[in-house]
């Protein structure tokens, strides 16, 4: 094993090992997307046909607005006795701590999303066990996006004044391309539609925005932490 | 002694931009109001092209200049260019905002709706909103060299998206005209009328340099004042 993905798992264990302990993040994101779920139900009619065609469009507001709740605090709690500090004295690269930071979310974000997801088709009557695969397929990919700009942001966010403000204002324009194709594509795979045709551009777009934005990230993460 | 020298320079480049930049617009209005006939079937409305395209022109020139000053501020850390791209991205946000508007107007007479979500009107106004937030952020940061490096990042990130409202033409479905100007095989566009546009980008293009010039040197001057500042606070 190389020393960067040491240094990475390390990380990624040490965060989920104190929100394991803690679980702050964890039951926040989650009772946050349930409370949001039951408002729907006021929006709209929710026995009715338009809710099969806008399935997909309400599972990723829930993801996106849980994601921004532990999201936030990402880079935030290391503030604290000044952990980051030593986090960036430490002699391993700032990519790494970034990585590992973000695949500890990354998990973090699934587990939520998938016990949100489980909720949904409770109380909402969808059908999609037929579609199940393309289906965490897509949720894998639109969350590992997600993720990835909104660590990059909490790092860029993390020593301001109006912190709560400038996140969620910079980071959900830039997540318009992947949350539009995830968008898209729950709905149509929720609809009972195979993955194909059309379907595979927006897959297609997906998977650019994450490569993209995780090599943006990780060259551009070490001038955003240190300077 | 040499400051005074470079701002009378600044001030002559100024006036002649102006100057040029007026009497271009002068003859292209009245080129556009005056001599040439309303379109087959959009009638009177369609003159908004000449306003709408080469704003969005400028402004995107403008978006790839800051990225280039914003790289450059990455390369030598000299606040120059920061001063540079803060002032590009705010003039192009700017111009932003007219092809916004325009387009609108465009909108309201011929669909009959102010704004239709279609991929390129969403990523126009995704672009906006992402620059806006990069504006936002300039003014939450109180150190100018952090201001400078976080605002950099955010350029970079922004343009990508940029690159994404471009090709969004040919990957999405999209019910925004195609591209009627021959550069781009449009090719759409009757004799003459075709010109006009690219004048005045060009008119737009000296008004845009005019403006980041302004407000480059209130920027210098905020720095002034700052340091001045400072300097009393010592006492």
């Amino acid at each position: 094993m190389t020393p960067f993905l040491r240094a990475t798992i390390t990380i990624a264990a040490k965060d989920l090992r104190s929100e394991f302990r803690t679980k702050e993040a964890f039951n926040a994101s989650l009772s946050f997307s349930v409370v949001i779920l039951v408002l729907f139900s006021f929006a709209f009619d929710p026995t009715s046909e338009q809710m099969q065609s806008i399935s997909g469009g309400l599972l990723w507001l829930v993801f996106s607005f849980a994601s921004a709740l532990s999201l936030n605090r990402s880079f935030a709690r290391e503030l604290q006795n000044d952990c980051l500090d030593a986090l960036v004295c430490a002699p391993v690269p700032v990519a790494a701590i970034f990585l590992g930071k973000a695949l500890a979310n990354y998990l973090l974000l699934i587990c939520v999303e998938i016990t949100a997801l489980a909720v949904f088709a409770l109380f909402y009557d969808t059908h999609f066990s037929q579609q199940l695969g393309p289906i965490l397929l897509v949720i894998a990919l639109g969350t590992w996006g997600m993720t990835v700009i909104g660590t990059t942001f909490s790092a860029l966010t993390v020593n301001l004044r109006m912190r709560e403000v400038m996140l969620p204002t910079l980071v959900y324009p830039l997540l318009v391309p992947a949350l539009m194709a995830a968008m898209t594509l729950t709905t149509d795979l929720m609809n009972g539609m195979p993955l194909g045709g059309d379907n595979l551009l927006w897959l297609r777009v997906l998977t650019g925005f994450d490569f993209i934005y995780t090599l943006l990230a990780m060259v551009f993460i070490d001038i955003v932490v240190v300077g | 002694m040499s400051e005074t020298v470079s701002e009378k320079t600044r001030d002559r480049i100024m006036y002649v931009l102006a100057m040029l930049s007026a009497a271009l617009l002068t003859w292209n209005l009245y080129k556009i109001f005056m001599i040439l006939p309303d379109e087959k079937n959009q009638g009177a409305i369609y003159r908004i092209v000449y306003m709408h395209v080469p704003s969005i022109f400028t402004g995107f020139t403008g978006f790839f200049v800051a990225l280039a000053a914003s790289a450059l501020y990455l390369i030598t850390k000299d606040l120059k260019y920061d001063a540079f791209a803060a002032a590009v991205t705010e003039v192009s946000l700017a111009f932003a905002s007219i092809v916004l508007a325009t387009g609108m107007i465009w909108g309201r007479i011929i669909w009959g709706i102010w704004w239709a979500w279609d991929a390129r009107l969403t990523t126009m106004l995704v672009c906006w909103l992402i620059y806006f937030g990069y504006v936002m952020l300039r003014r939450a940061i109180d150190e100018p060299t952090q201001r400078a490096r976080l605002s950099a990042v955010v350029s970079v990130f922004g343009c990508v998206d940029i690159m994404i409202v471009y090709k969004s033409i040919e990957w999405w479905r999209t019910q925004h005209p195609a591209p009627v100007l021959s550069v781009r095989d449009g090719g759409g566009m009757g004799p003459g009328m075709e010109s006009p546009i690219y004048w005045n980008w060009l008119a737009f293009m000296c008004l845009a340099a005019i403006l980041v010039m302004v407000r480059m040197r209130q920027e210098s001057i905020s720095r002034e004042i700052d340091s001045l500042r400072r300097m009393a606070h010592a006492y």
